[in-house]
């Protein structure tokens, strides 16, 4: 049997009813992918591997793997698991959000979560778009894009999730895009192994809602349009200012030593005890 | 227990400014009374926004049986640390109610008929301004026959911080013992059976 | 251990009804608090930030806001802990998201709500009791929910008891209602010995994890619950779900969840109905109260009795689901009705709703802050 035949046989849930919601050409079934291989390579037990997703279409991932699983709310996953991640700190905690989720509706909790440092990862699938309701713009969608809500273009200047996050604090932090798939193999692992808040941010392309309506004719043209732009973190910096403004940096962009709150918690709780 | 006198609905309101420590006051003065004497006790409280100036208020019913209404309706004791709370609490008084006034802060009492002591004055010669609801209530003790001043201290130790529980002391001995001197027959003033 | 043999140690303090909240969360089994400052809830958050660490396993986090604080506490109950936060007014509106979504995961927890006079900020330092219909309507869509009421500190801690209890038998959100007055209130209350007390922890599955349905109905209608990281990997949403968990629009098996939901409150009616009669046995005009007004009616009640007047005191403990029995009994044997409340009648709507024609129904509202006295109740049981 082929080894992804059987990462599928021993990962997929077998109770579910397929097919999955995903649009032919999502790059969010690479991000399962990657997570799958990451969770099998890392050796990780199915018990002990906690995926917390919110809502949009990064929102039913989860479901379709054995894992323990939980769909929250719109935005408010994070929140779901700092409860989880302190009830149990066992547990591995991994947050699948989309750019919507984690960075409009959850904005808050994004930027709270990476300050307090709590050892969960989050995984944030950018897409540019809202595309669960519809393609509706979002927080990411840049500049001049056109969406179902800027028919004329849109006029909001974007987030930078990666910059967000690291000036909040998150002692990990690292951007790729399913066009690199080895990289973000590694890129998830290393910050599901990292104590303290992890995030990666993780472009993945929707032509159905974003593509259509941007200018690329097939959903292949998206993936080549991310696989030309991306720049590793080094080549960057070299690149002048008119370039770097067509590029997109990829690479770990903050990796410090941590304790996460958790931890931290733990520790407090054994001194005030008495323990040792 | 048994030698305290039967109660029904005795209410005293404490009031003054908010950081005078009213609230503190309040409840030293109400677990003497429910844990060390068994009375039945409801302390209430009414404060503003403010955490330091403003009015500040606390409400004790005292009783024998159980508190069904557990805020005051018409007080026996008015304790006012400020102008402004004597002013406002007065018509609160039952017609045989007695009002305690600090006459540091008060200089306009609506009555001839009260008890007066030099609350805040008295504090800052004990040493520690902040002690002036302690003082306050080391008189209470005195005017307030059924409590006990055991009762009193015992509890003042247990809520207070030990690190300033001997100046609280001091405080209270203070208070107590002015009260005595100056009002020696005040005590009589309500006959519990 | 044999009756009698053990002694129960009962500890008397002097506490404020939010510290006997906390006091009965411990007694309970509480591990977790999740939530955010807002007044007159907030001495809850403090005390258990100063307890919880002390305990084995104990955890309190002061979370971004409300919403947070509930996620987070669904996260602890997923976990396996038993959990809750404590709010007022505008925290509880902010709290309706995941209250909805607890009640369709069927997640326990325990939700004090500490009400001060509204709407938005309101008046936050007094007192009113305008969150009654929004604890049982707050969160959208057609959903079951218990909402428990205290009126003084010893019935804090009691009631607390009693919504861990509920919520860890029936996976159900529990919600606490008091009022400034009742949560602000200092008195002398006695900490029951643990073991002098039930205490209900929600069941685990016993069978193997291929078996497990976490949805799965049976004749209680609620289904074992396991622990994440337990063994038992399972999927939570709040689509809609299927037995299994899994999100389903199959007008069948929507329809079976959303009958089981309400089903497993509704069979279990007496169980959870609770109210105190108080003088209600010859009764010819019943003051029907809950909350800290429900002590005004008291006293009001033995002062008409007193003028020869035979008043009667019903105190709903229970508010939702509305205790019907225990109120139309008194609809039948009363020739009037007093619902004196601190909002402008969101308990008496029900009150009328469940008449008939039966009994004359007077309310007494009042929304300027103020507790409705002895006085203002007395003076209504008088006309009549």
């Amino acid at each position: 049997m082929a080894k992804v035949t059987q990462l599928i046989h021993k990962y997929l849930r077998h109770s579910k009813r397929f097919p999955h919601v995903f649009c032919p050409g999502c790059g969010h079934g690479i991000v399962l992918g990657s997570l799958v291989r990451s969770i099998h390579y890392m050796g990780l037990a199915k018990d002990d591997v906690v995926l917390v997703a919110g809502i949009g279409c990064s929102g039913r991932i989860p479901v379709y793997v054995d894992f323990n699983t939980i769909h929250t709310t719109h935005g408010r996953a994070l929140t779901f698991a700092t409860g989880i991640k302190l009830a149990n700190p066992r547990l591995k905690v991994i947050v699948i959000m989309g750019d919507g989720d984690a960075l409009s509706i959850g904005g808050n909790h994004l930027i709270h979560a990476a300050r307090r440092n709590i050892g969960v990862t989050a995984l944030v699938l950018n897409n540019h778009i809202y595309g669960m309701t519809g393609g509706q713009s979002s927080c990411t969608t840049p500049t001049g894009s056109f969406s179902t809500t800027s028919p004329f273009g849109q006029l909001e200047d974007e987030f930078d999730i990666s910059r967000v996050t690291k000036v909040c604090g998150a002692s990990f932090v690292a951007r790729t895009t399913v066009m690199q798939a080895a990289a973000m193999d590694s890129m998830i692992s290393e910050a599901v192994m990292h104590p303290g808040f992890g995030m990666v941010e993780i472009l993945s392309p929707c032509h159905t809602q974003y593509g259509r309506k941007n200018n690329f004719k097939t959903c292949v043209d998206m993936y080549k349009w991310l696989q030309k732009s991306s720049t590793p973190m080094e080549k960057y910096r070299e690149l002048p200012p008119e370039k770097q403004e067509k590029a997109i940096a990829t690479g770990i962009f903050e990796k410090k030593d941590c304790t996460g709150l958790e931890e931290k918690y733990a520790r407090m709780r054994k001194s005030l005890r008495g323990e040792n | 227990m048994s030698n305290d006198p039967h109660l029904d609905r005795f209410e005293v309101r404490l009031s003054g400014l908010g950081g005078q420590g009213i609230l503190t006051l309040g409840r030293i003065m109400g677990q003497a009374l429910a844990l060390d004497h068994g009375y039945a006790v409801t302390q209430t409280q009414s404060y503003g926004p403010e955490a330091r100036g403003g009015a500040s208020r606390c409400d004790l019913v005292i009783s024998t049986g159980r508190i069904s209404y557990p805020k005051t309706i018409s007080l026996d004791l008015l304790v006012a640390l400020s102008q402004e709370a004597c002013n406002k609490y007065f018509s609160d008084l039952k017609p045989d109610g007695f009002l305690l006034v600090d006459t540091s802060l008060v200089s306009q009492t609506p009555t001839n008929i009260y008890w007066g002591l030099p609350f805040t004055t008295m504090a800052q010669k004990v040493g520690l301004v902040q002690t002036t609801n302690i003082v306050a209530l080391g008189a209470l003790t005195h005017f307030i026959s059924f409590m006990r001043a055991t009762s009193v201290r015992k509890s003042l130790r247990e809520i207070l911080p030990r690190k300033i529980v001997d100046i609280n002391l001091k405080a209270f001995n203070a208070g107590f013992n002015r009260a005595k001197k100056e009002y020696p027959e005040a005590p009589e003033k309500w006959k519990f059976s | 251990m044999a009756a009698g043999s053990r002694k129960s140690k009962t500890i008397e303090i002097f506490a404020l009804g939010n510290e006997a909240v906390v006091e009965g969360a411990l007694i309970a089994g509480c591990t977790f608090y999740a939530g955010y400052p807002i007044t007159p809830s907030t001495e809850i958050a403090e005390e258990m930030a100063s307890r919880l660490p002390h305990l084995r396993g104990g955890v309190f986090i002061q979370m971004e806001d409300e919403i947070a604080g509930l996620g987070a506490v669904i996260g602890a109950s997923l976990a396996g802990r038993k959990a809750m936060t404590a709010t007022s007014g505008p925290g509880f509106s902010l709290m309706q998201e995941h209250i909805g979504y607890a009640c369709l995961t069927e997640v326990p927890l325990v939700l004090v709500n500490v009400m001060r006079a509204g709407p938005s900020t309101g008046m936050p330092t007094n007192p009113a009791q305008g969150d009654v219909q929004q604890a049982r309507w707050g969160t959208h869509g057609d959903h079951p929910i218990i909402v428990l009421s205290a009126s003084d500190v010893q019935e804090c801690l009691r009631m607390t008891v009693t919504a861990f209890n509920y919520a860890e038998k029936y996976r159900t959100p529990v919600i606490l209602l008091l009022d400034e007055v009742t949560a602000h209130t200092r008195e002398k209350i006695s900490l029951p010995d643990p073991e002098d007390i039930n205490i209900y922890t929600r069941l685990t599955p016993s069978m193997p994890p291929e078996w497990y349905m976490p949805y799965e109905d049976n004749m209680r209608g609620v289904a074992s619950m396991p622990p994440l990281g337990s063994g038992y990997r399972y999927h939570v949403t709040g689509l809609i779900h299927d037995d299994h968990g899994y999100p389903t629009s199959n007008p069948m098996e929507v329809e079976q969840i959303m009958y089981r939901l309400f089903r497993k409150i509704d069979q279990f009616f007496y169980d959870i109905q609770m109210v105190d009669e108080i003088l209600c046995q010859d009764a010819e005009i019943c003051v029907i109260a809950y909350g800290c007004v429900a002590r005004s009616a008291e006293l009001a009640v033995q002062q008409a009795r007193e003028q020869g007047v035979r008043a009667g005191l019903l105190k709903l403990k229970t508010l939702f689901p509305f205790p019907r029995p225990a109120v139309e009994k008194m609809l039948r044997q009363c020739s009037s009705i007093l619902v004196p409340e601190m909002n402008m009648g969101q308990m008496s709507r029900e009150i009328k709703r469940v008449n008939n024609g039966q009994s004359k129904i007077l309310t007494l509202n009042r929304v300027d802050g103020q507790i409705i006295t002895p006085g203002q109740i007395l003076i209504k049981i008088l006309k009549g």
